[in-house]
């Protein structure tokens, strides 16, 4: 079995996707996640996810260009340079 | 009372030499989790030898020093049980030991915290505390084992082969106690008379050669 592992780096902070182990069950998953990713003392907590108990999203579609909704916004440079163009020309 | 030496040096021996041998699997181990999962368990067990090597040599006025106690004795000053200095190249028997010397250093090392020198004592607490984690690896696979005909026939057969040995690895008064807890988890008969800690046990002297090889190249180099 493939358990996903997550780590907490310090108490407070969110949990980050670590790595995976592949282990008989959950207790062999734990010791070897416990080593892996807790023996230099990088880790304040773990968690364990059977890989088969997470459901996988995988289709984002984006039909009609729907960029403005991302944090970067639109893009104005090419309307800026046309701007600089016309104010140059003119 | 005998010295902190005389106390310490077998267990120190016992860690560092095991610690060599369960190492010599890093890279070759059945599958990569274990591999790492087994390295850091040996790396540990070098790691209690260290403390234990300091903390003997303080107790003699610190006139050593712990690189020279590790790697700098002679072959037959190593005061290792025969238990740790035996090559196993079989992964079962590797397994095996691995349980078998947490049943037994687990005794011996809750002895120690009941020292009244309170530096042993507090060493003792503190590998105690990293062998908890030793243990439940063992104990897993210990279980996993158990849990089916083949695991158990060949888990038998292995500690059968090492179960004197095992034995050996206590002072007579613990063993009482180690025969108990063995009786308790393990569900066969053992058998086999101690083989006692002697001067070169079978396997040492390769492998001291190769422990000791970089050090007596350079005898007293600076990494």
């Amino acid at each position: 079995m493939i358990f996903e592992v997550f780590r907490r780096e310090r108490e407070g902070q969110p949990l980050q996707h670590a790595g995976s182990v592949e282990a008989p069950d959950l207790r062999f998953a734990e010791a070897y996640a416990r080593e892996q990713f807790g023996r230099r003392q990088e880790s304040v907590a773990l968690l364990l996810v059977p890989r088969d108990a997470a459901r996988e999203v995988e289709d984002f579609p984006d039909e009609f260009d729907w960029k403005y909704r991302r944090v970067d916004g639109y893009s104005i440079k090419a309307r800026l340079r046309e701007a600089r163009e016309r104010a140059g020309s003119g | 009372m005998p010295g902190r030496a005389e106390l310490l040096l077998p267990l120190a021996d016992d860690e560092l030499v095991l610690g060599w041998r369960d190492s010599e699997w890093t890279g070759v181990a059945p599958f990569l989790e274990e591999d790492v999962a087994f390295s850091s368990i040996a790396q540990n067990e070098i790691g209690h030898a260290r403390a234990l090597y300091e903390l003997s040599v303080r107790g003699e006025g610190g006139g050593g020093e712990v690189d020279e106690l590790a790697l700098g004795r002679a072959a037959e000053e190593y005061r290792c049980a025969p238990l740790v200095t035996a090559a196993l190249p079989e992964w079962e028997d590797t397994i095996a030991r691995r349980i078998l010397y947490e049943l037994a250093d687990a005794l011996r090392i809750d002895a120690l915290t009941g020292s009244d020198d309170a530096e042993v004592a507090g060493v003792a607490r503190k590998i105690q505390r990293e062998e908890r984690y030793h243990w439940a690896h063992a104990e897993m696979w210990l279980e996993r084992l158990l849990g089916d005909d083949e695991g158990r026939a060949r888990l038998e057969a292995a500690v059968g082969r090492l179960w004197g040995a095992t034995l050996g690895l206590l002072e007579p008064p613990l063993r009482p106690a180690l025969e108990a807890e063995a009786a308790r988890r393990f569900p066969f008969p053992l058998r086999g008379e101690p083989v006692e800690r002697a001067a070169a046990p079978p396997g040492f002297e390769p492998l001291w050669e190769e422990m000791t090889a970089v050090r007596r190249l350079v005898p007293h180099g600076q990494w």
